[in-house]
């Protein structure tokens, strides 16, 4: 906890006060007759870093796919930056267009070159020119640190590689939150790193980011609040070390007592 | 001293004086002797596979070889050079039929002085499949556009006239032969394609209406044979439709076969479909682009490139499926072939044989030409998966 408290200082304090990013309020789904989601209740502010964690089939995949509608919810209300999400189809592009995501599994087009990938958005969804488009493609290239892997098809990068490509797409389309589906649990161990710097630095930028993530040392040095889940339900959201140091559900410590050996 | 001199004597010394026995030569694994051995005499049953197959080449070849091209009769204008005479008791294909009818298996009834503009037409679409099939063509987008817009809209014009140009108005009844064949399989080709895509999609969709639709129509098509298909289009057709706006007899087959080949080819391309992980709509929707955009930009090129070999045999099966356009009366290729070998001039015993062999090249190269392209892009898809 000591190392990381100076890093944690170079991040500038999130408003919480400040205008909302995402409201959820009061979020249900079921799958079937399965409740995934229960009476999910989070606000979570401009600049803010959250770090959602849990057991798996806690449902928080679910919960941050709701926010760009990737997944329907059932009841209650989904604001983001001022757009509720319902059926209304022009809502839903207005708010996948200002909300960026990262999958677990890349998802990069696999026909399309590492520059294509990032042009491609731009292009056909801000109608922006080509030349435009692939400038801003390679700004970001060279933010995730590999610009010279511009002409190559996303099969011939490694995870990592390919992972800081999918994080440049998501950045080329200057979204206002970036949601994380458990970034780095598909990447070899030698090759977290180089994906969570990239983070880091995106939150020092002041990104507003949702990630699903059991990276806890990543959780203790960026997120302003961690949120744990269980059984599709919030079960506590806490700054990180009140979280880590004095969890105050049973069901948080023991969750703590198995990652954190 | 008298002993290191005897040992030291060249006589006594232990020199070989003639070379080794050279070893026996290695296996030869390369060269015509190499590929003989692994290929045809590896092991037991590889060598009886290759004695059967010797001997059924033995078995037909000559007889096929004297029937097609040796006794053959090249050249002749009626059945008199066809028949066996005591000058000339053995008489193979008769040629001279199919080189002097040849006229009326590519064109059918079209006007003798007319007949250009099918040419032109074999033109116009031969250079638009050569743009399309090969694959390191410049432009292929314009390729497309010239294949699937520009070639039928000038073919249509081309062919069935346009008095004002000075082309003479030609009815599709006179229309026939290899002429007939590729306009069915073309069109068939042509429309099934996105048709096709389109009803995948449809069966993929979310709206019940469209879903519905789209599985009635292909398992209604699919368990109807296509004979059925056509014997609606052509006669059950006009008893609905007033007699002035009964489409013409060759659009209705065209419609029949290119609504056949399209719920056919709905389910090739679905199972393409469904090949592509979820995880690519799901970033192709994070990323921000309408569901067309996605479908266009995203899933189908992928879809359709894993799909090429499947819609390649579709293509195969459509194009022979083209020959029951007949049962509706309309003259394509293997009709012409069946009409020219009742010609009372040309009434010799191997003239129908001769016609059907004809007809027999005709379809294997163009099927063949099919599959071996798919196969090319098969090859050349592998080739890129590996990058």
């Amino acid at each position: 906890m000591d190392a990381t408290a100076p890093v944690r200082s170079r991040f500038k304090p999130a408003q919480l006060n400040s205008a909302v990013a995402v409201d959820l309020v009061g979020v249900h789904k079921w799958y079937g007759d399965f409740h995934v989601l229960r009476d999910i209740e989070l606000r979570v502010g401009k600049g803010e870093r959250i770090v959602i964690c849990g057991p798996s089939g806690s449902g928080k995949s679910t919960m941050i796919r709701c926010i760009n509608r990737l997944e329907e919810h059932q009841r209650g209300r989904i604001v983001v930056d001022g757009v509720e999400l319902t059926s209304d189809v022009k809502k839903i592009d207005e708010v996948r267009r200002d909300v960026g995501m990262v999958f677990q599994h890349f998802n990069l087009f696999p026909h399309l070159t590492v520059l294509e990938n990032l042009t491609l958005a731009p292009i056909w969804v801000r109608k922006m020119p080509k030349a435009d488009a692939e400038e801003i493609a390679t700004h970001y290239l060279r933010r995730v640190k590999i610009p010279e892997q511009a002409a190559k098809y996303p099969g011939q990068l490694s995870g990592g590689q390919q992972q800081r490509v999918a994080i440049a797409r998501a950045l080329c389309m200057s979204p206002k939150i970036m949601l994380f589906d458990e970034p780095t649990s598909a990447l070899d161990p030698e090759m977290v790193k180089e994906v969570l710097d990239t983070m880091v630095e995106l939150a020092q930028d002041g990104m507003t980011m949702l990630v699903v993530t059991h990276e806890m040392g990543f959780a203790r040095q960026v997120a302003n609040r961690i949120v744990f889940m269980d059984e599709g339900q919030i079960v506590e959201v806490n700054a990180p070390e009140p979280f880590f140091n004095n969890p105050q559900h049973e069901r948080t410590k023991l969750f703590l007592s198995q990652i954190l050996h | 001293m008298s002993d290191i001199a005897t040992i030291t004597d060249t006589r006594l010394a232990f020199v070989r004086t003639k070379p080794f026995d050279p070893l026996p030569p290695p296996i030869v694994n390369s060269g015509a002797i190499g590929w003989l051995r692994q290929n045809l005499f590896s092991s037991a049953l590889n060598i009886l596979l290759t004695a059967f197959c010797v001997l059924m080449i033995a078995w037909l070849g000559p007889p096929l070889v004297k029937f097609l091209i040796i006794d053959a009769v090249w050249d002749g204008a009626s059945r008199a050079d066809c028949i066996a005479t005591p000058q000339r008791p053995e008489v193979g294909a008769c040629w001279a039929f199919v080189i002097e009818r040849l006229g009326f298996f590519t064109y059918g009834f079209y006007p003798a002085d007319q007949r250009w503009r099918v040419d032109v037409f074999f033109v116009l679409l031969a250079f638009g499949i050569g743009w399309i099939t090969w694959l390191d063509a410049p432009r292929r987008d314009l390729g497309m556009i010239y294949f699937f817009i520009v070639v039928p809209l000038l073919s249509f014009f081309l062919l069935v006239g346009l008095p004002v140009l000075g082309l003479p108005y030609v009815s599709t009844a006179q229309w026939g032969g290899i002429l007939v064949t590729i306009v069915v399989a073309w069109v068939g080709i042509v429309v099934s394609l996105p048709f096709g895509v389109l009803l995948a999609l449809g069966r993929r969709s979310r709206m019940p209406v469209v879903r519905m639709a789209s599985v009635i129509f292909i398992e209604f098509v699919r368990g109807v044979p296509l004979i059925t298909v056509l014997f609606m289009a052509s006669v059950m057709l006009p008893l609905f439709v007033p007699e002035h706006l009964t489409p013409d007899k060759l659009l209705r087959a065209l419609i029949g076969v290119a609504l056949f080949a399209s719920a056919y080819m709905a389910e090739v391309v679905r199972a393409g479909l469904q090949a592509i992980p979820k995880g690519q709509y799901e970033a192709a929707m994070a990323v921000g682009l309408s569901y067309w955009q996605a479908m266009r930009l995203i899933v189908l090129p992928q879809a359709l490139k894993i799909t090429i070999p499947n819609i390649v045999n579709t293509y195969i099966g459509l194009f022979k499926d083209t020959t029951l356009v007949f049962i509706v009366g309309i003259f394509d290729f293997l009709k012409t072939i069946e009409a020219a070998r009742g010609d009372v001039n040309w009434a010799a015993p191997t003239t129908s044989i001769t016609g059907y062999a004809f007809a027999a090249m005709f379809y294997f190269v163009f099927c063949y030409a099919m599959s071996r392209y798919a196969r090319y892009v098969e090859h050349r898809l592998r080739a890129g998966d590996r990058r």
